[in-house]
């Protein structure tokens, strides 16, 4: 049984009510689109799930789709014709709610039809149906400062609901609510779906939970970032199949946590659970090493932490046990990996003989060896600290690496890294950072020592030579 | 499906009764408050149709003031209604600058570039070529004399509402934005759904403030010197001015005091109850405390202010559909048929006219100021200096400010009591009361010196006590128990903790102090009192001096150095201080 999405399998290729086609986004001077090539089709009765890491672009799809913002190439077709200015098929449900705190949850509601120019009468009637429909009920002139964060987000499905919408877009809807909440106004959003209690034909959803996503879509794109791309689109499951504990349901989950832990690695082979054919190159690739977005005391904490429940975790649980988010749970792993701390053997984690002696060591011991592995394996921390060893008195302006790194990389995602790397070089006392003067200082004692060895030994890089930086 | 079962939190909203679904009910306020609210729209509607006729009588050269007693609750009434007027021009202004300042980013950095000049040019300098000028357009009627006012006035309340409500349009979140544009909320329904709303505390506060400022230009508002012509509006500003040029100290006090109460009724009847109405507009969802007012909930719950919503509500969307129809599409739609270019015309039309104007004004100003002697020229500086000089001493005074004010702010029962009364207290112009220091100084040497820096400090020192007493409040409590904890006090504790965490509060209340300061020297630094002319040395008694006397090359050039320095101050040492309160000592 394959799991990938393929057309030719499904009903005959109706024509999609709503398509981005060839769509590239880039930000102000970046070199680096945001989103490079992506094409999302959405078809009559479909509920389709974007999942990925944060800083594939999603939620930018999702805004360019919606009319919000334009695409710097390519275009969004909406019932065949080109989209200009906001997409009047579309109604959204923001991850924030985005209630107007001034009016009543009546107002708030009545919103859409506003602009609709219905009239006063007849908005208030629709307006208390869908208050009913979402089951708020006798809160009609409660102000939105005195709901709780559910609550709210069911005023934020109402006035989309209301005005009858064609499709509906949800930015992560349920990740600010807690679990409990999440849950019941997720089973209740299905329920309104599948009975075809609205009229709505589609439904765009983003998320970075891969449960939500197998709980309700029936076709889930899986998105890398670095550039923002599909890397795959998988066939969700059956609604039957759909309740918990099903074995096709595990398979799939098992698959995108698969997947979502191999950034890297072609998505297509892993789905059909075979190895990359050798010498095939994924079909988008990182040309540039990615430093992920993890802090020293997760690092250190996580570490510690593997070693303590027996040096051996899956991912999967690791999300649920930390109670992180999926992303959260990867970039750390992911971080750990690149140290060598830890190794990723499918969907486990397992201390590494390093990292064993790294959770065990005391304060220096664990800078020292920190020092040494990060600088064997993240080429931004090599380029910084070879940068600070050529400059007159060893001292660097901060924009300049920030500079080099917007050669690849979104301006957002350059400033992330430099942070990161900061943060790092600080720990392994590689550096100091003056925030106010924003420049780069070589330390004295371990920072020099370190640079000479870099010179010395012209370190190569342990992954691939098409990583590095430099 | 299971019923879901939201957590009940009880709505508060309007108690009372609800008879249909969506509609309820207010509580009915007593007959009474009804009854006073229709005869006070009666008395205004009166006062503003006598007021409406005075203004078409003949205008009458030197008039002179009657400083009767009885005839104060009239001048009151005048001065509170030019006042007025001068607030309402000034807030549609603001409003609509504000938003075409927003709308595109080239229109921003124009826009709010020629705003930060207009805030930083001594209005008082223009005065006289504006009076000339609005008397030339109503030949021999009172009604130039009255617009003149307004306009001063109105250059007193304008700027700093525009770049709040500018603030606002561009600290918008975004989510709200995007709601805003995905339910196709465009031009006059997002402007007062969203934009308006939202900018509508710091509007409010804003307008306090321009109130305030509006109070100190108001001796100065009512009345005109051109030569030997003495132009006067009737009204509490030349009434005190008529007071202190004939030393009649009992009409002064009684001027004063009228002044007092007026600011005092209009703080109780529109300023609290209207920021306790804008309580429903905070944005953070937090539960602080909200301010409450007898009169907003007496309001409230009457008849005719509910009629009045109800026909305002009706009037402001027929203006919306007017303004639909008439308006081409709203920039979230941008036009597939026309040209790009087109869009861009009629800004390339006003940049080119604006640009011709600047231009042809800058010859114009050239030519004139270049006949000035070198002598002239030196006076000019020498004057500045001294002006210069006395900014500078009435900032380091206003720093007595500083330690009340972070007593009290850091003290939570004295700012909730304290702040209101200090409100007050700022909003009573230090220029009414300047004649009581003229003439208690007129004896002692170099005593108009003194009262020129008494009148900045009096009028600045609020702005800096405000802002401080802000800066206190925001100190964050576990700092200072930090503090406590690790035994730090005395100076040290001010030094590591106070100074600093106050210290972008205080850049901003002395940014705004100088700029009064400035302004505060045309009016101190050369006076008619008791029937003499006593000034001082210093750039605004050269300003005044020459208004005076109608040399205006000599205006021009002083009023163009003035200007110069204020804005070169501003952006040399205030902007480089802010940048370092921003990026430096602000709290998280």
């Amino acid at each position: 049984m394959t799991l990938i999405a393929d057309a030719s399998l499904s009903q005959p290729l109706s024509r999609p009510i709503l398509a981005a086609r060839d769509v590239n986004k880039y930000y102000g001077d970046d070199r680096a689109p945001v989103l490079d090539k992506v094409n999302v089709e959405l078809r009559d009765g479909e509920f389709i799930a974007l999942l990925g890491p944060s800083g594939s672009g999603k939620s930018t799809l999702l805004r360019i789709m919606a009319g919000l913002m334009r695409p710097s190439a390519g275009a969004v077709v909406s019932h065949g014709q080109s989209l200009d200015g906001a997409n009047t098929q579309v109604a959204m449900v923001f991850q924030s709610f985005a209630l107007f705190p001034w009016l009543t949850v009546l107002q708030n509601v009545e919103l859409g039809l506003v602009a609709n120019g219905v009239e006063e009468a007849e908005r208030r009637a629709r307006a208390l149906k869908a208050i009913d429909l979402i089951g708020l009920g006798g809160y009609e002139e409660a102000f939105p400062k005195e709901l709780s964060g559910g609550m709210k987000q069911r005023v934020g499905f109402a006035r989309a609901l209301v005005v009858q919408p064609e499709v509906l877009f949800m930015d992560e809807p349920f990740s600010a609510l807690d679990v409990l909440t999440g849950e019941s106004l997720r089973a209740e959003l299905q329920e309104l779906w599948t009975t075809r209690a609205i009229p709505t034909r589609a439904v765009l959803m983003v998320t970075h939970s891969i449960e939500e996503a197998v709980s309700m879509a029936d076709r889930i794109l899986v998105f890398g970032a670095n550039p923002g791309h599909v890397r795959i689109e998988l066939r969700g499951l059956p609604v039957a199949e759909r309740a918990r504990k099903s074995a096709a349901r595990q398979h799939l989950v098992d698959t995108i946590y698969r997947i979502m832990t191999n950034p890297n690695e072609d998505a297509v082979a892993i789905a059909e659970r075979r190895p990359a054919l050798p010498g095939r190159r994924p079909e988008r690739h990182r040309r540039y090493q990615v430093l992920p977005d993890v802090g020293i005391d997760d690092l250190t904490g996580f570490v510690q932490y593997l070693s303590t429940i027996g040096e051996r975790a899956n991912v999967h649980d690791l999300a649920r046990d930390l109670q992180l988010r999926v992303d959260d749970v990867l970039a750390i792993v992911e971080a750990s990996d690149l140290l060598g701390f830890a190794d990723l053997q499918d969907r486990a984690v397992v201390l590494t003989d390093v990292g064993r002696r790294f959770a065990d060591a005391d304060l220096d011991e664990e800078k020292a060896l920190f020092r040494t592995h990060a600088l064997a394996h993240v080429a931004l921390l090599r380029h910084v600290v070879r940068e600070l060893d050529a400059a007159p008195s060893h001292t660097v302006d901060a924009d300049r690496v920030v500079e080099d790194l917007e050669d690849a990389f979104s301006s957002e995602e350059a400033r992330r890294q430099f942070e990161t790397v900061v943060d790092w070089g600080r720990y392994a006392e590689l550096f100091a950072y003056d925030d106010s003067s924003g420049e780069l200082s070589l330390d004295e004692e371990t920072g020099r020592g370190a640079a000479h060895d870099l010179r010395d030994h012209a370190m190569i890089d342990r992954t691939d030579a098409e990583n590095d930086l430099t | 499906m299971t019923q879901p079962l939201p957590i009940p939190i009880r709505p508060t909203g309007a108690s009372g009764s609800t008879s249909r679904r969506g509609e309820t009910s207010v509580r009915s306020a007593p007959w009474w408050v009804d009854a006073i609210l229709l005869l006070a729209l009666a008395a205004l509607a009166y006062g503003v149709a006598k007021a409406a006729s005075r203004w078409s009588t003949p205008l009458a050269p030197n008039v002179q003031i009657d400083l009767s007693p009885w005839l104060l609750p009239t001048y009151a009434g005048l001065s509170t209604l030019r006042m007025a007027t001068a607030y309402l021009v000034s807030l549609i202004f603001a409003l609509v600058y504000a938003r075409a300042a927003a709308s595109s980013r080239g229109a921003e950095r124009v826009m709010m570039p020629v705003l930060d000049i207009l805030q930083s040019i001594p209005i008082l300098s223009f005065m006289p070529g504006v009076v000339l000028g609005l008397a030339a357009l109503f030949p021999g009627r009172t009604l130039g004399l009255e617009l003149a006012a307004i306009l001063l006035i109105f250059t007193s309340q304008a700027w700093n509402l525009a770049f709040s409500f500018h603030q606002s349009l561009i600290t918008i979140p975004q989510e709200l934005d995007e709601a805003a544009t995905i339910y196709r909320l465009k031009g006059w329904r997002r402007f007062t759904r969203l934009e308006l709303p939202f900018g509508m505390i710091p509007l409010i506060t804003n307008s306090m403030m321009s109130w305030a400022g509006g109070w100190f230009f108001l001796t100065a508002a009512e009345q005109f010197s051109l030569g030997a012509e003495h132009l006067r509006l009737p009204g509490l500003g030349s009434y005190l001015a008529g007071a202190a040029e004939h030393g009649d100290a009992r009409a002064l006090t009684l001027g004063i005091l009228t002044l007092v109460v007026v600011i005092v009724l209009l703080d109780q009847l529109l300023w609290r109850p209207l920021i306790a109405w804008s309580d429903k507009f905070k944005f953070e969802q937090s539960g602080t405390e909200a301010p409450t007012s007898a009169v907003l909930d007496a309001i409230v719950q009457s008849a005719v202010v509910e009629w009045v919503v109800h026909t305002t509500r009706r009037f402001g969307g027929r203006v919306g559909r007017l303004l639909r129809r008439n308006s081409s599409s709203s920039p979230q739609a941008p036009r597939g048929q026309w040209p790009a270019w087109i869009h861009l015309a009629p800004n390339i039309v006003s940049g080119a006219l604006f640009a011709v104007a600047i231009l042809w004004g800058g010859v114009a100003a050239f030519h004139t100021v270049a006949g000035l002697s070198a002598s002239t020229w030196s006076l000019i500086g020498i004057s500045a200096a001294a002006t210069l000089g006395r900014t500078v001493i009435s900032l380091i005074v206003a720093l007595w400010t500083v330690p009340v004010g972070v007593a009290i702010g850091m003290n939570p029962r004295w700012s909730k009591r304290m702040q209101p009364i200090v409100q007050v207290i700022a909003s009573i112009p230090a220029t009414a009361v300047f004649p009581a220091f003229v003439g208690a100084l007129i004896g002692v040497s170099g005593g108009l010196n003194i009262a020129a820096i008494l009148l900045m400090v009096l009028g600045t020192q609020w702005y800096v006590l405000f802002n401080v007493i802000a800066g206190a409040m925001a100190i964050p409590s576990d700092l200072n128990d930090a503090a406590v904890n690790y035994n730090i006090g005395g100076w040290r504790r001010w030094r590591t903790l106070i100074l600093p965490a106050i210290f972008p509060y205080l850049v901003t209340g002395m940014i705004t102090a100088t700029g009064g300061a400035w302004n505060a020297s045309i009016v101190s630094e050369y006076v008619l009192f008791a029937g003499r002319q006593i000034s001082t040395v210093g750039l605004g008694a050269v300003i005044a001096r020459a208004a005076d006397q109608g040399q205006f090359a000599l205006l021009l050039a002083a009023t163009l150095v003035m200007a110069a320095i204020v804005i070169t101050v501003n952006r040399v040492a205030w902007r480089r201080l802010y940048r370092l309160a921003e990026s430096r000592y602000r709290l998280g």
